[in-house]
């Protein structure tokens, strides 16, 4: 295990993203919605994590706040060997070739008032010294790497459909060759038959490229396809982390358990004799969260210790992690273990 | 990751364009002449250009062909009509004088010519000035959150600033060492400028900050922070080209704001010096005695107005052409 922990490419410890909420007449800050508390993961070399979880929860804030998008409250984010969780926004520059992100609304994610071929070509304008005939020809490299005519690289993003924009949206994220990407529901916004398109697009970068990701995303199928092991947030927290195939055939939390028996199944037969567990109620605000456990006031296997203690985050099985007293072992041992 | 999605067979046919077809080597057309191409279709936009062209040569031309002095005085063909009057009765018409002349006698074409520079240099002078500051402090507040209750205090303060008086008190106080300093026109066209300027800025400043405060929370100014873009080329690169429309809509009502202010300071006695002509203060002059003769009013007027609708419609079309989504590229 501890091999292994020693090739994790981005290392989440305690990662808290806190929002503070003002209010009154001396706009003093009288709370704060949690919208990452405490989470904890290693990205693996070459691997792709997924994040799942219901909307709201969290998933895309915690993206955002590993590539330090936002300024977080706490915790420790170390990518690629450097702990970028306290950096300055200015000596974090020089570290952002090696992460990129993809978003989520290709629409918005491309300026209205630039060239596919200037867009492409802002990370080499920032980043590089290469004159002006290199970058062109490396804007039409990273046009093909992605599948996108040359002949378009004067065109304007309006012009292009949903597919070839999130295209554009990727080629931009691969241009100064990072190691890790953030893809933040690259596929929400798509099509169906475009989300496989693009789906096999990011695979095929990352054997072609190496690359790590993590894939945000609601899309439960479409993450069973791409991911090799899956995070489940739920109101700022991972309630269970595991790799691929034992979270689908073998679910542990309860919240996953709902979640995953609410994917529709294709085949009729299997559909009818499955049974649903349909959750009551609404989500808790995540600037009151329940005391103890955040899902206590949802979960269908709720005990009278989880409306007082708050679940520890740890280790059941090798490599599969949940944060539930029904898995809870008496003893705090393997608390701080790895997190893989 | 062998398995591939559903679908993966049409991966190629869907593929944007054909990738492996061989790049032509057409040269990629200037986008400034897409621009034009857009301009053009704006039917509008380019007759009031074709209008504002005439009128600056006529200002600037205008006095190297019809050499008469503007300022020169001639009391025995004083308070002439406009030759135009010559079609409908007998009255004082003279082919010198096509656009008659004043109660001084002196020449109401030469004076419009010469007017026009004036008016036209302040007019876009002050404008730009306006325009700069505005978007600067516009631009300023609405990025850094930091500095926008200060900025906008400081907006609000100028907005709530009597500013006729402001301009008076100005006037008094800078006149006599700026014509020292820079002669007595030189001086007067500085001072001009700067106190339009400076009190004009406001309704862009706020204008531009609520746009800025928008535009900074998408995903395209994400990403740029994504990449690492600094502050100062998110502003540069991706927030002025989007916060063009506003500005430029501001610009052109600003230069029509700007004339009629200097007209007004003109008529207050404390702009150019009498024997100076503005088209403000051609105006200003005429208006006791409009009734007798309108023309007086109605050309400066008409100068004046036509000069603000072009400038309204280039902007207009330009915002048009500068704008890739209309441009439909």
């Amino acid at each position: 295990m501890l091999d292994q922990t020693n090739t994790a490419l981005v290392r989440v410890r305690d990662l808290q993203m806190h929002f503070p909420i003002y209010s009154g007449l001396l706009r003093r800050q009288t709370g704060a919605v949690k919208a990452v508390d405490s989470v904890s993961f290693d990205v693996m070399q070459g691997e792709t994590l997924g994040l799942v979880g219901e909307s709201g929860c969290g998933k895309s804030t915690c993206g955002r706040a590993i590539l330090r998008l936002y300024d977080i409250t706490g915790g420790e984010v170390t990518i690629d060997g450097t702990d970028i969780g306290q950096m300055s926004q200015s000596d974090l520059r020089t570290k952002r070739p090696t992460m990129q992100m993809v978003f989520q609304d290709p629409q918005a994610s491309l300026n209205p008032r630039m060239t596919v071929e200037a867009i492409i070509r802002e990370p080499l304008d920032e980043h590089t010294k290469l004159s002006a005939a290199e970058k062109e020809a490396k804007v039409g490299e990273l046009m093909d790497a992605v599948g996108l005519n040359r002949r378009f690289a004067k065109r304007y993003p309006h012009a292009f459909s949903g597919g070839q924009r999130q295209r554009i949206g990727i080629a931009r994220a691969l241009a100064l060759n990072p190691k890790f990407i953030v893809c933040d529901e690259p596929i929400a916004a798509l099509d169906v038959s475009i989300q496989a398109q693009v789906v096999n697009l990011l695979e095929d970068l990352q054997e072609k490229y190496g690359l790590t990701y993590l894939f945000i995303s609601h899309d439960l199928s479409m993450v069973r396809h791409i991911a090799t092991r899956i995070a489940v947030m739920y109101l700022g927290k991972i309630v269970e982390l595991a790799p691929r195939a034992e979270l689908y055939s073998d679910p542990l939390h309860p919240y996953t358990k709902a979640l995953l028996s609410a994917v529709p199944e294709p085949d009729p037969a299997i559909a009818q004799t499955r049974e649903r567990i349909v959750l009551q109620g609404d989500v808790p605000s995540p600037a009151n969260p329940p005391k103890g456990c955040n899902f206590c006031t949802r979960c269908p296997a709720v005990m009278p210790v989880c409306k007082d203690i708050e679940p520890t985050y740890q280790e059941v099985t090798p490599g599969r992690f949940v944060a539930c007293h029904l898995f809870e072992t008496t003893g705090t041992a393997e608390k701080t273990a790895g997190y893989i | 990751m062998t398995n591939r999605a559903p679908h993966a067979d049409a991966d190629n046919l869907l593929v944007a364009g054909d990738p492996t077809a061989p790049v032509e080597a057409v040269k990629a057309r200037n986008q400034w002449l897409d621009v034009w191409d857009q301009f053009r279709t704006h039917k509008g936009a380019v007759a009031s250009l074709v209008f504002l062209i005439a009128i600056i040569l006529f200002t600037l031309a205008g006095p190297l062909v019809w050499r008469l002095d503007p300022a020169a005085l001639d009391i025995r063909n004083k308070d002439l009509r406009p030759i135009i009057n010559a079609l409908w009765g007998a009255e004082k018409v003279a082919w010198a004088h096509p656009f008659g002349t004043d109660n001084l006698g002196r020449d109401l074409m030469a004076q419009i010519m010469q007017g026009g520079r004036i008016s036209l240099a302040v007019g876009a002078a002050a404008m730009i000035l306006a325009i700069l500051i505005g978007t600067f402090v516009g631009v300023i507040a609405g990025y850094f959150n930091r500095l926008d209750g200060l900025l906008m205090r400081l907006t609000d303060l100028f907005l709530a600033l009597p500013l006729l008086p402001l301009l008076l008190v100005m006037m008094l106080l800078f006149r006599d060492p700026l014509r020292s300093a820079f002669g007595p026109e030189q001086g007067i066209f500085i001072l001009i400028v700067a106190g339009i300027g400076i009190t004009s800025w406001m309704h862009t400043a706020r204008i531009v900050r609520g746009d800025v405060l928008a535009l900074k929370e998408r995903e395209y100014v994400l990403a740029a922070r994504s990449i690492g873009t600094p502050s100062r080329r998110i502003i540069t690169r991706h927030l002025l080209p989007n916060v063009l429309s506003p500005i430029m809509v501001s610009a052109t009502l600003g230069l029509a704001t700007a004339i009629i202010t200097e007209s007004a300071l003109s008529f207050l006695g404390l702009g150019f010096p009498p024997d100076f002509p503005t088209w403000g203060k051609i105006l200003a002059d005429s208006v006791p005695r409009m009734t007798a003769f309108p023309e007086r009013v109605v050309l400066p007027g008409l100068a004046i107005s036509l000069t603000v609708l072009a400038v309204n419609y280039i902007g207009d079309g330009l915002r048009d052409a500068l704008d890739p989504r209309i441009r439909g590229l």
